[in-house]
């Protein structure tokens, strides 16, 4: 291949994508090689470390799978309405992720010292409980599943459920009969986003949850009180772990072959 | 009979259907011809109830159904991409309507079998709409709304995607389809040669008007 401008221009652009992923490689590869294999399995069979992996897979589970409750229905109906304002509401779904995580924590935190926090505390206690876990991994994590789920209605075509309608299906049972199946593919996209995203929330879980060992503990906490007592080994076998737990997820949505 | 009374469509400030009114008496095949972006969908969308008009009436035996909803109004629509559902086998597709209405199962298995049959599909019934060819689908597209036991066929360009030999094909079946089911059509064509062969009633829209030929 003869080396023409547009070549050398792909070629920099290749290396700036390259040293971006060495960088990453890098990273990884000194956080894997700080510590032995065998220092890894020792920490991962402790009971904290087990308590806290159980805690984390069963908040993120239930966080992602609300997430993606609220996501299809709020995300079919930014695909397939149009009304006015309906660019602020667009933007204003976007705030939990541009949001700092700790003020999103301490918004929790402030909503559940008023009165209407109250009357629902006296139904489900949140503050520094475990299900505040699950609210604060919801909370961000929904913004994430309902932008995933807006693309997947966005790009399947409306046509077949306007036939639907003709066909006699109501508003709802075109979306549950047509467009539904047809976005199965994003909705698991969408869960395995909110999945990966609850996983790694640590700052609303701090501020709203609290760290409470075997308590309100999930991974990222552990993380963090492991490296609060110096305990460095525990804290690289956590977030090593943590590390593949994403790339199973990454892999599982790169499957589906939706976008994000 | 559909009668269409003073129609009109506005959209960003600019007029697409202009005061439509026509007449299409019951068990006529009317084919509707115009340029490209003249409001023909338009026109389909609003009879079908997929679109609301800005002012005028649509009636359909005499009843207006101006403001029903699509599934109150008894009309098959067959859109240009025919819009096939998506991971439906072709037995689901047909039998969607009636299943919909809480038609026991062996009814609708015996319904699907007999259009089926009529559209020479029978040996599609398992296949889902990526695997069909594009007269194949026209045909699933086609018996899917007659599974409704429409009183209106609603076509929009439905023979666009086939070539010559199956566009033949296509009159043939859609005329044979329009008598045995003794319907009322409206099919869209930028094709004369279509119109001639099938319509008993011509009809063109030019400039967001509509005159009988």
């Amino acid at each position: 291949m003869r080396l023409n401008r547009s070549n050398l221009c792909w070629l920099a652009l290749a290396l700036i994508a390259v040293g971006y992923l060495a960088f990453w490689a890098l990273l990884l590869a000194a956080t894997a090689t700080y510590s032995t294999p065998d220092s890894w399995l020792h920490v991962l069979r402790s009971p904290e470390i087990r308590h806290a992996t159980l805690m984390s897979l069963l908040t993120c589970t239930l966080a992602a799978a609300l997430a993606l409750l609220l996501a299809v229905p709020v995300g079919y109906l930014m695909s397939r309405l149009e009304f006015r304002g309906k660019a602020w509401l667009d933007a204003a779904l976007d705030v939990p992720i541009i949001l700092p995580p700790l003020v999103v924590g301490l918004c929790l935190l402030i909503f559940f010292q008023t009165w209407g926090g109250k009357q629902i505390e006296k139904i489900i206690p949140f503050t520094y409980q475990l299900s505040g876990v699950v609210l604060a991994q919801f909370v961000v994590a929904a913004a994430f599943a309902i932008r995933t789920m807006r693309g997947t209605f966005q790009h399947l075509p409306a046509r077949p459920e306007d036939v639907a309608l003709t066909l006699g299906c109501t508003r709802f049972q075109a979306l549950w009969h047509v467009a539904l199946p047809a976005a199965r593919r994003g909705m698991v996209a969408a869960f395995c986003i909110a999945w990966a995203r609850s996983l790694g929330e640590f700052g609303p879980i701090l501020v709203f949850a609290g760290a409470t060992r075997m308590k309100t503990e999930v991974l990222p906490t552990t993380v963090w009180l492991e490296l609060s007592v110096g305990n460095l080994d525990a804290a690289v076998a956590v977030s090593l772990f943590m590390v593949l737990l994403a790339v199973l997820v990454l892999v599982a949505v790169r499957a589906t072959g939706e976008k994000v | 009979m559909i009668q269409l009374e003073q129609l009109s469509w506005q959209t960003s400030g600019r007029t697409i259907l202009q005061q439509v009114s026509v007449s299409i008496p019951s068990g006529t095949y009317a084919m509707l011809m115009g340029p490209t972006g003249c409001g023909k969908t338009t026109l389909l969308e609003i009879i079908c109830g997929l679109r609301q008009p800005s002012s005028g009436r649509v009636l359909l035996d005499g009843k207006d159904v101006t403001f029903l909803e699509p599934r109150e109004r008894g009309i098959g629509y067959v859109p240009q991409d025919l819009a096939l559902f998506p991971g439906l086998r072709v037995r689901e597709q047909i039998g969607f309507a009636p299943r919909l209405r809480g038609v026991p199962q062996a009814e609708v298995d015996a319904q699907v079998v007999q259009l089926a049959s009529q559209f020479g599909i029978s040996h599609l019934l398992d296949r889902l709409p990526d695997l069909l060819s594009g007269g194949e689908k026209q045909r699933v597209a086609l018996a899917r709304a007659l599974a409704a036991r429409p009183r209106l066929l609603l076509l929009d360009e439905p023979l666009s995607a086939l070539d010559e030999g199956m566009r033949a094909e296509a009159v043939a079946l859609l005329q044979s389809v329009q008598q045995v089911h003794s319907l009322t059509v409206l099919h869209v064509t930028h094709s004369s040669s279509e119109a001639a062969a099938l319509g008993t009633l011509h009809l063109r829209m030019a400039a967001g008007r509509l005159e009988v030929e």
